[in-house]
């Protein structure tokens, strides 16, 4: 089953004549194990998309579910459960609470959720563990460097029982080897059986998906094919 | 670049038959550029016909290892010593089909462009993949050069793609108000 899957989504702001339609009948789905990247200029609808995807958005027209829920058909209190519990964001400022440590971080979705303060505790550190940053569990987020905190949002994302991991610029200000290593923990975690979805304007970091949806003007304009097995690359070229 | 020169390079540790360097000059390239034997034979036989390199005689199993000569030496020295020109890299097709894109009737450059980006970010998801699985230093290094010069071409094309919009956007508009003068000059006509 699709953990993602956008219907024929519209997305319009406004009314009437001042009305501008962000996303324009977009069907998208993702997969477990899979990362879509999507890519777009400015103002393509991306950032729309994911916000759509992540249920702090509705769409005007069409559906979307979440491992097979329809989201407008959800309770504010059942959609903000699916929001904390099944669903992960990573985004381009990291969003850490400044007075909370890594590992507070971390488990303060669980916590949130009722998860007792111990066992919550475990997971988020069992989580830091996984993005490599063991040991490192008590320091805040000014005490660590750019690429941590990307590390700690991200073991924020997947802690749990989270299953979409929604990603928006997330190598923001990175520099390459760091934003490089942020990705391939993003892919490390969707091979695990995560479903992906990244938004990003970068070709290297669209380069990590398995498949890559290019949006224009709200509307889906092209998307990679799937790719064949690694040994394609060996065959000698006519 | 040049078999040539890459060949010549691997001959420098030691004697190597036509197998042994089809295979290290695709290990050292990360399998990007592969070669056949036949490709491998003919550049040897020039190499040799050039005095860079000797034959010697065959081995057991019927193989002719060659021996990089003094001459070799030098021309592999003189390869490193030398940065590689613009010039003598070949034309970029690319830009030459984007360029008669533009000024052939009935072509849709966005779809010619858009066309070109998913090809290249498709092929950017192929060397991230390989890049993935190789652990080798040398071959890694050529894995990344092939993904650089891929994020620049689609970053080429980004920038292709909005210039030719804004152009459109500028010259639409100078047509407006060309349009809208000539109303009026037609509206002052009795």
């Amino acid at each position: 089953m699709n953990v993602l899957e956008l219907s024929a989504v519209h997305r319009i702001h406004g009314h009437g004549d001042t009305a501008v339609a962000a996303v324009r009948g977009i069907d998208l789905f993702v997969r477990p194990g899979e990362l879509v990247a999507v890519m777009g200029p400015s103002g393509s609808g991306k950032s729309t998309v994911l916000n759509l995807a992540g249920g702090l958005d509705a769409p005007t027209r069409g559906e979307v579910r979440v491992e097979g829920r329809h989201l407008a058909q959800l309770s504010r209190t059942q959609l903000a459960e699916l929001r904390r519990q099944r669903i992960g964001y990573v985004f381009q400022n990291f969003n850490l609470l400044p007075s909370l440590t890594a590992a507070e971080n971390v488990a303060l979705p669980l916590e949130l959720d009722g998860m007792s303060p111990r066992r919550s505790r475990r997971l988020a550190l069992a989580a830091l563990a996984e993005v490599d940053l063991s040991g490192i569990g008590s320091r805040f987020p000014n005490q660590m460097s750019g690429g941590q905190q990307q590390r700690v949002a991200i073991a924020r994302a997947l802690v749990g029982e989270r299953r979409l991991v929604l990603a928006d610029e997330p190598t923001g200000a990175l520099d390459s080897q760091t934003g490089e290593a942020v990705l391939e923990l993003l892919r490390t975690r969707v091979d695990k059986g995560a479903a992906g979805l990244l938004v990003t304007h970068d070709s290297r970091h669209a380069g990590w998906a398995d498949r890559v949806v290019f949006l224009r003007d709200g509307v889906v304009v092209d998307a990679t094919s799937p790719l064949s097995r690694p040994e394609s690359l060996l065959e000698p070229r006519a | 670049m040049s078999i040539r020169h890459g060949l010549l390079a691997l001959l420098e540790s030691g004697p190597r038959h036509g197998y042994q360097l089809r295979a290290g000059f695709e290990e050292a390239t990360g399998a990007t550029w592969p070669l056949n034997i036949g490709q491998v034979y003919t550049t040897l036989t020039r190499l040799e016909r050039d005095g860079l390199v000797e034959a010697l005689p065959e081995n057991d199993g019927g193989q002719r290892p060659y021996r990089i000569t003094e001459r070799g030496r030098d021309e592999v020295a003189l390869w490193f010593r030398t940065a590689v020109g613009r010039s003598e890299r070949p034309r970029d097709e690319l830009a030459i089909k984007l360029s008669l894109a533009l000024v052939t009737p009935g072509v849709n450059v966005t779809e010619v462009v858009q066309r070109q980006r998913t090809a290249t970010v498709r092929t950017m998801q192929e060397y991230t993949r390989l890049k993935r699985a190789e652990a080798d230093l040398p071959s890694l290094l050529v894995v990344d050069a092939l993904i650089f010069q891929a994020e620049a071409e689609i970053r080429w094309l980004d920038h292709c793609e909005a210039t030719i919009l804004r152009r459109r956007r500028t010259t639409s508009s100078k047509d407006r108000s060309t349009d809208s003068s000539a109303t009026t000059a037609e509206g002052l006509v009795p």
